[in-house]
């Protein structure tokens, strides 16, 4: 819009306003939800890539900045605008309250897994099958792949995963004498030893956070979110779940895990000072402990998540996301080639200089990845632990159509088990009824195990 | 300091001020913290106690960090607040002074449906307000630029009532009259009679507007996308929530000492403000 | 000397001004129409928009909008949530705002009477938390509350026990009031300075005439002259706290599970519509808080005004 326009536009606003304010609702978002399934070539992608022309892209992963500027010397009459337009969910709302208003959404934008579906419902992300984009699935882990893919859609490009594994405290480890746990009953076990010789120290941290507590369940085999167009059905408590609730239940019970919110500047401290010895989480956290947890400097090590019968290694996904194109896009063809060069070509060596950790099978295969012994760990090659992980996520997970807003309420109900050191099953079955009316209310079918 | 205390030359007090003085500590204590994080350095302030000194004295090399991280987006930052401030808090004050003197000193029809329409508007919520306002920003074509935060901080309901109430008092209707009778027009008995005598009181509306324009957070948060827009709060936001989540790159100590860098122009502008309460007398003291 | 509330007006002016007609009052709209014109576009549009969302709901997912009349208004009257909330911020309301007045009425007054030691410096430093943006007041109060490495935590150290638990489920709402207090004093105090700032001298030669000492001056003298300011304080605080939002809001990261997303009404609207795309419902919340606020300062600021007549 043209600044003369503009202030024209200003000075009627108010004879305006009531008008637009009316307007406004009819041009609303509110999308229907796609069939999903298209296929066709990567012509148009390659042709767009040919013409040039400008897209935006809004993304906070800390390689964002370098990889446009590496797109755009590799095609000189490609612009792209880079915007960071908030982390996390200052960014889904962002984006949401653009899509509502109908404009000032951006071309391209980084999308986590948990979030995707509930764009690509909306009918707010453009199916990238339609350019051919389904060719690339082998070059993906399945977990990743799996995210992208809504029903029968697919709706982006993985480009980091975050296959589970269990970050130790080796140094307070050792001084306790606790062998790393392979099963969760051991983990349970040394949560009790080490919390019992030193009332100071917890075996982790987890005041209730959603997307844990998710991947857990994940892991146990639990199948909690099942959507099939316009069904959705709800199931926490299968046994799966139970499965996981069984041992985590103990260690809130006991209040063997420390209350400290993640991501505080305390939990930082805690991390570097021993405050806090495990954390189960996603392949990408060896960059944060490096970065931002100089203490913890060669005290940590990587070991395999626990399971529960000790034996077959297995894991799940927590974090991570991929690059989707708008619908907003008035260049969804050169939209998709920024995709495809971000996640399927030169885009992923400045990801991995950053410190991230691929989607990519052949970048998890390659022997510089995979051996590189890291200084902060001691030495110790992570990424073998890493990369197996990769391959060790169990089939079959899938997150609600409205999992933000699950997450969003999800301390409203399970957070007070959390808190008053209660068993989390009654708090998952409150938080499964408010999951059900919400559904419900917006038009799905839901119903539950 | 005041004529009072020249009428009535009360002594001051060592109790009156030992107990104000605990006061201040209060107020106090949660800047000393402040004061003293901006002087270490990420690694101090994540292994050092809060109030303690960190080992070394990095006040000026975070100061130097924050204005070139990310190729200086903090001075960027610096300069929107400012442009919201002059144009926002300016407008603010203006339309405030205005409409406040008008409604206090003529009795034109309406008045009381204003007062009523003003009191039922600012009673709701204003976050709850923010999408129906995004939305119609966004179809007038304002999201993402400065008027989309210049425009709703030209609005100051509380300044409006405040010199509303002070011209009630401050300035005397036989004042007016006079002026009247020797001609001079509404426009300039505003500009030459009733101005000066508002002062004080355009001052604190003034005081008031800058502040909250400066420390004004959720509409710029809801309304701007592009970072080359923000002003400090939303931007010192960002850089908060950068520690958290997959690629969590925390920078607490420029946080810490953005948000020390953020409140001093504030303090330097009260300060400077401050004199005009002095001057307050001299409206008191055309009453008499 | 008429101590009034703005809109109400001294009689014997309107008896003086007759002459002059209506065409002199009427210049009052010159005044008045910048700043409504403004206002219309950022409060009265908005406003008239969420009560159009309000009769309508809209699911997100599948792009249905229905109109629903009043349904949306019966269902908050009746959700349980709302009320818990709405509870919430009243009961905060009855404590947190005397506490907050009464410090800054005390504080303006002490340094209104020239009484203290370096006056200026108690006037600049309590106004100081009110300059202080919001998410550094979450990181100060973080630091301050934080019971694994906080002061807090330090407290409890000396005492030998977990006695202070600033962020737990108890504990919450009264270090929110804290913290609201900490900011607002500062600025109710200069609202309540400026006020005294220009209560003519005469009045206080008078009492002094009298024979009245410096706390019946207070309360015979400058209270009654600062009526009108203290109302504006109260009015706008009670506003304040029935939107109560910054600070639970920030809080949050710290304390997760001793504040729901419906801790306040203004959080619940807030969450209804960016967590949960329910903007209908959410603008619904939003008008029925407004009208039981507007009532409620309204009701006040008819009593207060009553009172000085």
């Amino acid at each position: 819009m043209s600044p003369t326009r503009r202030r024209r536009q200003v000075a009627l606003v108010l004879a305006t306003a009531l008008a637009t304010a009316l307007s406004a609702c009819s041009t609303g978002g509110g999308g229907t939800a796609p069939a999903g399934g298209a296929t066709g070539t990567q012509d148009a992608v390659d042709a767009a890539l040919k013409t040039g022309g400008e897209i935006t892209y809004w993304s906070w992963t800390p390689s964002a900045k370098a990889q446009v500027e590496a797109f755009q010397q590799e095609y000189p009459n490609v612009k792209v605008n880079y915007v960071n337009a908030g982390t996390g969910n200052d960014h889904y709302t962002k984006l949401q309250n653009a899509i509502k208003a109908g404009s000032g959404a951006p071309d391209v934008a980084q999308i986590e897994y948990q979030a995707l579906p509930q764009f690509a419902l909306t009918g707010s992300l453009v199916d990238l099958g339609q350019y051919g984009f389904q060719a690339f699935e082998d070059d993906y882990t399945p977990s990743t792949w799996n995210s992208v893919k809504v029903g029968g859609g697919l709706y982006g490009l993985p480009q980091d995963s975050g296959p589970m594994a269990l970050f130790y405290n080796k140094q307070l480890f050792d001084q306790h004498g606790i062998t790393v746990p392979k099963t969760w009953a051991e983990y349970v076990a040394a949560a009790e030893k080490l919390h019992a010789a030193d009332p100071t120290k917890y075996i982790t941290s987890d005041t209730g956070d959603a997307g844990f507590a998710t991947s857990m369940m994940w892991q146990a085999g639990a199948k909690p979110f099942t959507t099939d167009g316009k069904n959705v059905k709800v199931d926490l408590q299968d046994d799966g779940v139970k499965k996981w609730t069984s041992t985590w239940n103990q260690l809130v019970e006991k209040k063997l895990v420390s209350s400290i919110p993640g991501w505080s500047d305390a939990w930082y401290k805690a991390l570097g000072d021993g405050t806090i010895a495990t954390l189960v989480t996603g392949a990408w956290m060896p960059g944060v402990l490096e970065s931002s947890v100089k203490d913890g400097a060669g005290k940590w090590a990587v070991a395999p998540m626990p399971t529960y019968d000790g034996a077959t290694p297995i894991t799940a996904e927590n974090g991570g996301g991929g690059q989707s194109v708008l619908k907003q896009s008035a260049n969804p063809a050169l939209a998709a080639a920024f995709v495809r060069w971000l996640n399927n070509g030169n885009g992923v060596k400045p990801f991995l200089e950053s410190g991230g950790f691929p989607a990519t099978k052949a970048d998890l295969a390659s022997p510089a990845f995979k051996d590189k012994a890291s200084e902060y760990f001691g030495g110790q090659q992570i990424n073998q632990v890493l990369t197996a992980a990769a391959g060790q996520v169990v089939p079959g997970w899938s997150y609600l159509p409205y999992q933000l807003y699950a997450n969003s309420i999800f301390g409203d109900t399970v957070g007070k088990a959390y808190a008053g050191g209660t068993a989390l099953d009654p708090a998952l079955a409150d938080w499964q009824k408010a999951l059900v009316d919400y559904g419900n209310q917006q038009g799905f079918t839901v119903t539950t195990g | 300091m005041t004529t009072t205390n020249s009428v009535l030359k009360p002594r001051r007090s060592p109790v009156l001020t030992a107990v104000m003085a605990l006061y201040l500590v209060y107020t106090l204590l949660p800047l000393a913290w402040l004061l003293i994080s901006a002087t270490k350095t990420q690694q101090d302030l994540l292994s050092t106690s809060g109030l303690a000194p960190g080992g070394t004295f990095a006040l000026f090399d975070n100061i130097g960090q924050t204005f070139t991280h990310d190729d200086g987006i903090f001075l960027r930052w610096l300069g929107n607040t400012l442009l919201y401030v002059v144009l926002g808090a300016g407008g603010a004050t203006v339309l405030a002074t205005a409409a406040g003197y008008g409604l206090a000193k003529y009795r034109f029809r309406g008045r009381r449906a204003v007062f009523a329409v003003l009191l039922g508007a600012i009673a709701i919520p204003g976050t709850a307000l923010a999408v129906p306002t995004f939305l119609m920003f966004s179809n007038l074509g304002l999201t993402n630029t400065p008027w989309a935060i210049i425009i709703p901080s030209l609005v100051s309901p509380f300044g409006l009532y405040l010199v509303w109430t002070y011209a009630t008092e401050a300035v005397p209707d036989e004042l007016l009259e006079a002026a009247r009778i020797d001609g001079a027009g509404e426009v300039r008995i505003f500009l030459t009679v009733t101005l000066r005598l508002l002062l004080p009181g355009v001052v604190t509306v003034a005081l008031f507007a800058v502040v909250s324009t400066w420390n004004n957070y959720f509409l710029p948060l809801i309304m701007l996308s592009e970072p080359d827009w923000y002003p400090l709060t939303v931007g010192l936001n960002q850089w908060s929530a950068q520690a958290s989540g997959v690629g969590a790159q925390p920078i607490y100590h420029l946080v810490v000492t953005g948000s020390l860098i953020t409140i001093v122009p504030l303090v330097i502008a009260f300060l400077l403000l401050q004199r005009f309460w002095q001057s307050g007398l001299t409206a008191g003291s055309v009453k008499q | 000397m008429t101590s009034i509330s703005p809109p109400v007006q001294p009689r014997s002016v309107r008896s003086v001004r007759r002459g002059r007609g209506s065409r002199v009052e009427g210049r009052g709209w010159l005044f008045v129409a910048p700043f409504l014109v403004v206002f219309a576009l950022v409060f009265l549009a908005p406003i008239a928009y969420a009560v159009w969302l309000s009769l309508f709901r809209e699911q997100v997912f599948f792009g249905g909008t229905e109109f629903v009349g009043l349904d949306n208004y019966a269902a908050v009257l009746g959700d349980g949530k709302f009320w818990e909330s709405f509870l919430r911020v009243l009961v905060f309301l009855v404590v947190q705002v005397p506490v907050m007045l009464g410090l800054a009425l005390v504080a303006a007054l002490a340094i209104d009477s020239a009484r203290l030691h370096a006056a200026g410096l108690f006037r600049i430093v309590i106004f100081l938390p009110y300059a202080v943006p919001g998410v550094v007041a979450a990181l100060m109060w973080g630091f301050i509350y934080g019971d694994h490495f906080g002061l807090a935590a330090d407290l409890n150290e000396w005492l030998g026990r977990k006695v202070v638990e600033p962020l737990s489920g108890d504990w919450i709402l009264a270090s929110i009031g804290n913290i609201v207090t900490w900011e607002f004093v500062g600025y109710n105090m200069l609202i309540l300075y400026s006020a005294l700032k220009v209560v003519p001298h005469d009045l206080y030669e008078a009492a002094a005439i009298d024979g009245a000492g410096a706390l019946r001056t207070v309360v015979s003298v400058k209270l009654p002259a600062i009526r009108g300011a203290l109302m504006i304080a109260t009015i706008f605080s009670i506003i304040g706290s029935f939107q109560l939002f910054n600070e639970p809001n920030i809080l949050r990261s710290l304390a997760p599970n001793a504040i729901s997303t419906f801790y306040t009404p203004n959080m619940y609207a807030y969450n209804l519509s960016f967590g949960g795309q329910q903007y209908d419902y959410s603008a619904t919340v939003a008008i029925v808080m407004g009208v039981i606020t507007a009532v409620i300062a309204y009701v006040v600021q008819l009593r207060g005004s009553r009172k000085g007549a």
